[in-house]
């Protein structure tokens, strides 16, 4: 049994050790807004907040993160009012919307860490994220207007 | 005016076979039907090959639409959402016609029943050009019922109600009453006529053209709630991984569970069987781990040992492959195009110069990997999945597991991407197979290597063109041998010769304005599942034709925007027949003149990338401009892209797409593809190749088949939208933008370095 906080809520799962946080959040805890896009890393869908920073679910095991605190993108906000969230509806960023979870999760931790990124800051923060859709040029749009306007 | 849609009162829906607008006029007149039984109203219809289509057009507003006591109006969509915006775009022309506060619709997907709501097969950039008067036809219909029922409650004419935002005014009283107030009045009346409908001017639209309002699922998004195909869950679920044949065509010789069903959660072990011939969408067969969660069943997997008889494509070998295609190419293939005498023009040239371009197969690679969950028990089965084909998936699952296509449901989730891909059903199929076998609902995930290695590829190919000059540097003759495995073998085992829809898109249908032509095809087998990508054949003819426009200007000294607008020639209509077109000329389904080859429009869109790229101006060493054009989708765009040498690292700083797609009913999407059009574009020019060897796909995952990020994507993409009223009919948006963009980078690449590249992937550095 491993013990780990969700969102806020204690969480009991029953799963190995090596089991990913990924398919722990998903398949056993009922968080469904993360997402599965490679499993290796290598795509930033299943991007989540482990104590404050952003991590890829899909790299760390459930026994890496025990008692650890993890936001999904369902805790990112009460209201769904994270100022992140509010400028990828300003800008109607997402097209199909599969990897926004993790970008918009990935955009709050660079914000909380750096509140006034440069251009280059965001570029460089964003580009382990992939969008197949390609609304880069809004995802860094978005990540701007968050920073200067919300 | 043609009447080809048409909703009698209590009828179902009538689906009217397309004509010609020529052999409308010419029967109607036989039989006696006078032309003034079809009164004008606001918009002239048109036939669109969505007539075409299994199970046609739908115009039954009381299927797609309901507006409850509350007066909140429930508008269905029976188009899948992959990004593209049909889930916003279509039920926003209803809700226009109808008059209804956006913020009080709801939009529900539609299950897959195309008898009842229409074709629902998403691909083909079909969505708004097939449905858009449709929808119109539907909003005006319930418009006009509540405005009857309104009449009736005040005793007055129906002229005597105005009909406001969500609201209907009796003009002599003054009264105003909500939607909801004779909703269930309004609906409950007999479905008015087509003919006795009124459409509004489209200067008094809400929403259509104004690109003003934010996508459906826009909240639902942003905080992790929309449902996609994994995100369904049901009571009792198993998950499913399967180990799927290395080789197209293999088969499992034996296998031992025993090492799978050791790992903790798997519950079973189940054999696939190998599909059938022809392949089409039939899943692959091999070795499935049905576990209780996705860690357990790819662990599972991983403990599998099995055997594989390697079958008949145990020898695909890419670079073995590109060669045979070269060596084929250089000779006469099965020409489909012949205008003039191309022998002769060659025969007399004063020179001749012949480039050939390459592109490698390529995986679609949506976000969400192929997913699908299936219950199915006491003959039924119920499908939740991120398909574009709905009824497709239905009438497959019903075929494979022996069910009347009634007992069979597929529902609509969100799909994470889909570009074709998700066309096809076999996904939904295996999830169907395997829950039959365990009998309780199961969900088949693929993982990403899943994925990238056992896709319906995009095709690999070869273009080769030769022109002939004569002694005027004035191009006279124009040979191009396509050759490419067909998507037909798929569907037809053995097929080697390319079919009307791939020649249809950018090879018989070349634009060019020279005397003698011709488009002929060299056959190739297949070796692997060939399957549409998205914009399918006009990504390798985009790439050869523009590439060819741009050198052949460089060899003949010329600009490079110049020799291309003399190219394409005098604004015209190209007349197929006088052109040399073949007799199965295939125009994306539409009726030629509905939707004809127009070089103006071409033209035009050329200008525009021009003009607003500063095509002409000196631009610092190490920078190019890059100009391409393409038709497709019966739309027109034009890219200008601007290449900037970082070392010998490949940056598109800025790129400005020209679209002419006809009428624009959402130009906001519009932008949005455009802009995703660039990405996937650049993604495709740099990056995109599947190799394989010993039949095997050689890359497995992102990193060796890499995307554009956000540390170097087309950072400044300029949309560019062609106006156009109503009657210029909507053309296709989701496919069209990604053709030109490679030809443009690539032009620009030139332009930039000196270096000129001919084959796809051109790599992130030259």
């Amino acid at each position: 049994m491993i013990t780990l906080t969700i969102n806020g809520q204690v969480h009991e799962l029953d799963a190995p050790e090596d089991m990913p946080l990924l398919w722990g959040i998903r398949d056993l805890a009922g968080y469904n807004g993360t997402k599965y896009g490679c499993g290796i890393g290598a795509c930033g869908a299943c991007t989540v907040h482990v104590d404050g920073v952003a991590q890829r679910s899909c790299l760390l095991t459930l026994g890496d993160v025990a008692g650890s605190n993890v936001t999904t993108i369902e805790g990112l906000s009460e209201d769904g009012e994270h100022r992140v969230q509010v400028a990828w509806r300003d800008l109607n960023v997402p097209q199909c919307g599969f990897c926004q979870a993790g970008q918009i999760m990935q955009a709050a931790s660079l914000l909380a860490e750096n509140p006034n990124p440069t251009d280059e800051e965001i570029l460089d923060g964003m580009s382990g994220n992939i969008c197949r859709c390609g609304c880069y040029q809004r995802i860094v749009a978005a990540v701007r207007h968050a920073a200067t306007d919300i | 005016m043609l009447q080809y849609i048409q909703a009698v009162a209590g009828a179902a829906p009538v689906i009217v076979r397309p004509v010609s607008r020529r052999l409308f006029l010419k029967s109607a007149t036989a039989s006696g039907l006078a032309l003034a039984a079809f009164p004008a109203a606001a918009f002239e219809t048109y036939p669109t090959g969505g007539l075409e289509m299994p199970g046609g057009l739908a115009t039954d507003p009381l299927v797609f639409v309901s507006i409850d006591g509350e007066g909140t109006v429930t508008i269905v969509t029976h188009r899948s959402e992959m990004g593209q915006g049909a889930r916003t775009s279509l039920p926003m022309v209803v809700a226009d016609e109808l008059d209804a506060d956006w913020s009080r619709v709801v939009i529900e997907q539609a299950v897959g029943d195309h008898d009842r709501y229409g074709n629902q097969n998403t691909d083909g950039s079909r969505s708004l050009r097939h449905h858009i008067q449709t929808m119109r036809q539907m909003g005006a219909a319930v418009r006009r019922m509540l405005v009857e029922a309104a009449a009736e409650r005040w005793g007055v004419a129906p002229d005597g109600v105005e009909v406001g935002l969500h609201a209907l005014t009796n003009r002599a009283s003054g009264e105003t009453i909500d939607f909801g107030a004779v909703a269930e009045a309004a609906m409950a009346r007999p479905v008015p006529a087509f003919e006795t409908l009124s459409f509004k001017d489209p200067a008094d639209f809400r929403y259509i053209g104004r690109g003003e309002i934010g996508i459906t699922d826009l909240r639902d998004i942003t905080t992790g709630e929309a449902v996609y195909g994994a995100d369904v869950v049901l009571d009792g679920m198993l998950t499913a991984v399967i180990a799927r044949p290395p080789v197209v065509g293999g088969t499992v010789k034996s296998f031992d569970p025993s090492a799978a069903l050791a790992v903790g959660g798997v519950r079973e072990v189940i054999e696939l069987p190998a599909p059938p011939s022809p392949y089409a969408f039939m899943p692959l067969g091999g070795i499935a781990v049905v576990a209780d969660n996705t860690w357990a069943a790819i662990k599972g997997r991983d403990a599998l040992i099995i055997d594989w008889d390697d079958g008949p494509n145990a020898g695909y070998d890419s670079a073995a492959f590109r060669a045979e295609m070269e060596r084929i190419a250089k000779e006469p293939g099965t020409v489909k195009r012949e205008q003039g005498d191309p022998d002769a023009a060659f025969a007399s040239a004063a020179r001749t110069f012949e480039r050939e371009y390459y592109q490698a197969h390529m995986a679609h690679a949506p976000m969400e990997p192929p997913v699908a969950v299936a219950h199915v028990s006491d003959g039924k089965a119920e499908i939740w999945a991120p398909t574009q084909n709905p009824g497709g998936m239905r009438g497959d699952v019903a075929t494979v597991l022996g069910l009347d296509p009634a007992n069979v449901t597929v529902n609509v989730t969100l799909l994470g991407g889909g570009f074709g891909r998700k066309s096809k059903g076999d996904f939904g199929l295996e999830a169907a197979m395997i829950a039959r076998e365990v009998g309780v609902p199961v969900r088949v995930q693929w993982t990403r290597e899943d994925d990238i290695r056992h896709s319906f590829m995009h095709t690999v190919s070869l273009e080769r063109i030769e022109v002939a000059l004569d002694e005027n540097d004035k191009v006279t003759g124009w040979r191009h041998n396509s050759v490419a495995p067909t998507i037909l073998s798929t569907f037809v085992p053995g097929a080697t010769g390319q079919f009307p829809i791939e020649n249809g898109m950018g090879h018989v249908d070349m634009p060019f304005d020279i005397p003698n032509i011709r488009c002929d095809n060299g056959e190739v087998e297949a070796h692997a599942r060939i399957g549409w990508w998205r914009a399918v054949s006009n990504v390798p003819r985009a790439w050869a034709v523009q590439s060819l426009a741009a050198e052949l200007a460089v060899e003949l000294g010329r600009d490079q925007k110049d020799m291309l607008l003399e190219l394409i020639g005098e604004p015209r209509v190209i007349d197929p027949a006088a052109s040399g077109f073949p007799e199965d000329f295939w125009n994306y389904g539409e009726v030629y003149d509905e939707y004809p080859i127009d070089t103006g429009r071409l033209r035009n869109v050329v200008e525009i990338a021009a003009a607003e790229s500063g095509w002409g101006q000196a631009l610092p060493a190490g920078e190019g401009l890059g100009l391409a054009v393409h038709r497709s989708f019966v739309s027109y765009v034009a890219v200008a892209a601007r290449v900037k040498m970082v070392g010998e690292l490949i940056t598109v700083p800025e790129m400005h797409i020209a679209i002419d797609c006809g009428f624009a009913a959402n130009p906001e999407r519009i932008r949005s593809q455009m802009e995703g059009s660039a990405v996937m574009g650049m993604t495709l020019a740099l990056h995109s190749a599947i190799t394989y060897r010993e039949g095997r796909v050689e890359q497995s995952n992102y990193t060796d088949y890499e995307m554009v990020l956000a540390d170097n994507f087309p950072a400044d993409v300029h949309t560019h939208i062609v106006e156009h009223p109503f009657s210029v009919h909507a053309a296709g948006v989701g496919e069209p933008g990604v053709p030109p963009v490679a030809p443009a980078i690539g032009n620009a690449l030139f332009n930039a370095s000196g270096k000129r590249v001919r084959d796809l992937p051109i790599g992130a550095t030259v």
